[in-house]
């Protein structure tokens, strides 16, 4: 391979498969990472992705199938030899060593010179500009600064490859938002390649170049962030991120890039078709209620529906409004609170529309698959 | 939102109402209702478990019984400068005091007598039975020509004082010299200091040997499945809810020269003869390591069950070898649970009376068995409760500086 196609394949899961006893949590999994990419597994508990980081790790065995790093294959390899960071939900900061002998751990297991290893735990804590906390125990941090501990001692041997598994799942909302751009920004600082799992969807949006959605061991769907939630791949990624409104029919009409489906009462919607099976065959679409428009501007969109408002809520920067579309209740439309904005009242009857690129017709999820 | 703001100030205003209104009693009462629930249980460990015991001890030291026999004679001698023979009023005393003692607190303090010098208690009684017909230093001596013997008056003069250093110095295997300087006992009563450290040694090598066998064992039960656990958990209680005297005379019945374990090695041709399994060090390290297994076990299984396998997982992934791993991350973690476990061995060990007792030899025994031994055979209470101060004593010290060394360790690991 040349060094190129080596980037574009630095880690390798080839037919990996996981069972414990008779369950099979991953389903013949093949996932290509590129050098220097922040990939994240994202899905619901139990759905295999946490199975895969831990497999990467070395901390689990693989059932079938192989993983390789940088072309060789590290399915053999121990934990300890793979010269791989993690970082872990709990920090895993070990409580009896100082923050700088936490950090100091993996360069003195690389019988690096203590000089040395002086100078790199300095280093690494100005980078996460913790340098007057060197002696301190991890007992003593917050959890936003212990967090940072385990950063750094994750990186500070310079691995290429890091795994984060829900790092920033301990922590309060505002210091989750913050830690996301410090993790964004030394990972772009250091080039390396982050493999991150978590079940939260904002998180994985912000931060990844690419998303890998799990759901039952399987990838549902591999893309940048803004096409998984622009063009989910079907019912279950729509559903599982952010917000969606679903409306059930069956496909009346299909011709490649355009489909018409039509619901139970009748009324028929273009859509764009994106996981459906031939005319007749049962379909989910899914508006986002960003996309939904009310009152005049309905007039000119390819769905148009006369809606009863149900209730009317206000969030500050956009104002959300829940409605019956097509009999179906709780059809939701978020209005941005910008200047001009008609927001109309409980009870009253609204013109509700959307355009046919926004409504993506997709499968039925069936209820065994659904948590 | 703006009701309940509204209501805070409210409560505000009525909590300080109450706090300065009520605030003495209700400060008081908290306590006195706590401590109340406490009480019972207090009492109950006051009166049959502290006092007791400090009671016991203090006959280690605490010897009235010639004091309180002979109460003239007693200030008479302690007056006495020890030259020669005390003056006549010593003799009167003497005489007026077995005149007026009871039988039975003559008997006591001619047994306390007889530590002193043997014979004594014969002289004493012999006396006492005369006293009633005699006089004076003259009378006495036709007695007995003992009592014109300096050494008798002197070893009345240390029988009677209340305190007595006597039984603490023969448990260290000291004793008091008759010119009143303190020196080595006579070899042959000079036991106590082997038996002090035998009875340690035993414990440290029992300590130890636990450590070993149930860090591992420990260690799997921490990390079995729940269901594993409980059955495993089961298992190693199961022997700690046994009755010890079952459990010890099982092993008499194992280990015995005809036992199962010989007869089984013979069988299999692996020996030629019995091995002395009982009856010997052997044994008893076998049962008492037995013994102790679950007290051991489980402190280190509870310390071990609250580490989270992750500590482990990022040792590994930061590139820590095996070794490395657990003596740089996990064994600092499982400490508090090390020096617990080892602690609890430890004492419990170093005061075991039965195991040794139906498992060892006569040169097996450990200080209980001779506390026993006083307080039972020869009923030398002062004794047993010297050599008592003596254990508690040693063990306090020792575990005393363990304690030192372990708690600070245990404090950097918790952090």
């Amino acid at each position: 391979m040349t060094s190129s196609t080596m980037d574009e394949h630095f880690v390798r899961f080839v037919g990996v498969q996981k069972s414990f006893g008779a369950v099979k949590v991953v389903h013949d999994l093949n996932l290509d990472i590129k050098r220097g990419e922040f990939i994240t597994l994202l899905g619901p508990s139990g759905s295999g992705k946490t199975t895969c980081l831990l497999m990467l790790a070395g901390f689990e065995t693989l059932s079938q199938g192989d993983i390789l790093v940088d072309g060789h294959s590290v399915g053999y390899v121990p934990a300890q030899k793979r010269n791989i960071g993690m970082v872990f939900q709990s920090y895993a900061l070990f409580p009896h060593m100082t923050v700088a002998e936490n950090i100091a751990f993996p360069l003195t297991c690389r019988k690096m010179r203590s000089a040395e290893i002086e100078a790199q735990v300095k280093r690494a804590l100005g980078m996460i500009k913790l340098e007057n906390f060197a002696s301190r125990l991890p007992g003593q941090l917050s959890g936003g600064q212990q967090q940072r501990v385990a950063l750094a001692r994750a990186l500070v041997f310079q691995p290429s490859l890091v795994l984060m598994d829900e790092p920033l799942g301990a922590l309060d909302k505002q210091l989750r938002e913050e830690m996301q751009y410090e993790i964004m920004s030394i990972q772009q600082q250091l080039g390396v390649t982050v493999v991150y799992v978590t079940h939260d969807q904002s998180e994985a949006l912000t931060m990844s170049d690419r998303i890998a959605v799990f759901n039952a061991g399987v990838i549902q769907q591999l893309a940048p962030p803004r096409e998984i939630y622009e063009a989910p791949a079907n019912a279950f990624v729509a559903r599982f991120i952010g917000e969606n409104n679903r409306l059930v029919g069956k496909v009346s009409e299909r011709n490649g890039s355009s489909c018409a489906v039509t619901l139970a009462d009748g009324a028929r919607l273009r859509a764009r078709p994106v996981n459906i099976g031939g005319v007749g065959a049962p379909s989910t679409l899914s508006v986002r209620p960003e996309r939904v428009v009310l009152g005049a501007a309905a007039a000119t969109r390819a769905n148009r529906f006369e809606a009863l408002v149900q209730n009317v809520v206000f969030h500050g920067d956009h104002v959300r409004v829940a409605m019956q579309v097509a009999g179906q209740d709780g059809f939701v439309a978020k209005l941005s609170n910008v200047v001009g904005v008609e927001v109309p009242v409980a009870g009253s009857s609204v013109a509700v529309g959307w355009d046919e690129d926004d409504c993506h017709a997709l499968d039925v999820e069936s209820q065994a698959l659904r948590h | 939102m703006l009701s309940t703001s509204r209501a805070k100030p409210c409560a505000i205003e009525r909590a300080e109402e109450v706090v300065s209104g009520l605030a003495l009693p209700q400060a008081l009462r908290a306590p006195i209702s706590r401590y109340g629930l406490l009480l019972p249980c207090l009492l109950f460990m006051l009166g049959l478990f502290v006092w007791p015991i400090l009671s016991l001890l203090t006959g280690g030291v605490h010897s009235p019984e010639v004091s309180q026999a002979l109460p003239q004679t007693s200030r008479a001698v302690l007056a006495w400068n020890g030259q020669g023979l005390p003056d006549d009023a010593a003799f009167e005393a003497l005489i007026a005091d077995l005149r007026a003692a009871d039988r039975r607190a003559v008997a006591e303090a001619g047994r306390r007598l007889n530590y002193e010098i043997a014979g004594y208690r014969a002289l004493i009684l012999k006396t006492a039975a005369r006293a009633a017909s005699t006089q004076g230093k003259a009378g006495l001596i036709a007695i007995d020509p003992k009592w014109s013997e300096n050494s008798y008056w002197l070893g009345l003069r240390r029988a009677a004082s209340p305190i007595t250093p006597r039984y603490l110095l023969a448990a260290l295997d000291l004793e008091v010299r008759p010119d009143g300087s303190i020196g080595a006992a006579p070899q042959e009563s000079a036991i106590f200091l082997g038996v002090l450290g035998r009875t340690l040694w035993i414990s440290l090598v029992v300590t130890v040997s636990c450590l070993l066998l149930a860090f591992p064992v420990a260690y799997h039960i921490a990390s079995s499945s729940p269901r594993w656990r409980n059955l495993l958990l089961l298992l190693v209680l199961l022997p700690f809810w046994t009755s010890l005297l079952v459990r010890t005379s099982a092993w008499v019945v194992l280990l015995q020269d005809n036992g199962m374990i010989n007869t089984a090695l013979l069988r299999a041709g692996l020996i030629e003869t019995p091995l002395r399994l009982i009856f010997n060090r052997t044994g008893v390290y076998i049962s008492f390591i037995h013994v102790m297994l679950p007290l051991m076990v489980l402190p280190l299984y509870s310390v071990m069950s609250s580490i989270s396998k992750e500590y482990l997982r990022a040792a590994f992934s930061l590139g820590a070898s095996g070794p490395r791993a657990f003596f740089k991350v996990y064994l600092p973690l499982v400490w508090p649970g090390i020096w617990s476990g080892t602690l609890l061995t430890f004492v419990v060990c170093s005061g075991y009376y039965v195991t040794p007792l139906l498992v060892g030899g006569n040169t097996d025994q450990m200080m209980s068995y001779f506390i026993a031994f006083y307080t039972k055979q020869t009923v030398n209470w002062g004794l047993a409760a010297a050599l008592a101060i003596v254990l508690s004593f040693a063990i306090l010290l020792v575990t005393g500086l363990y304690a030192l060394v372990g708690r600070r360790q245990t404090i950097v690991v918790k952090g």
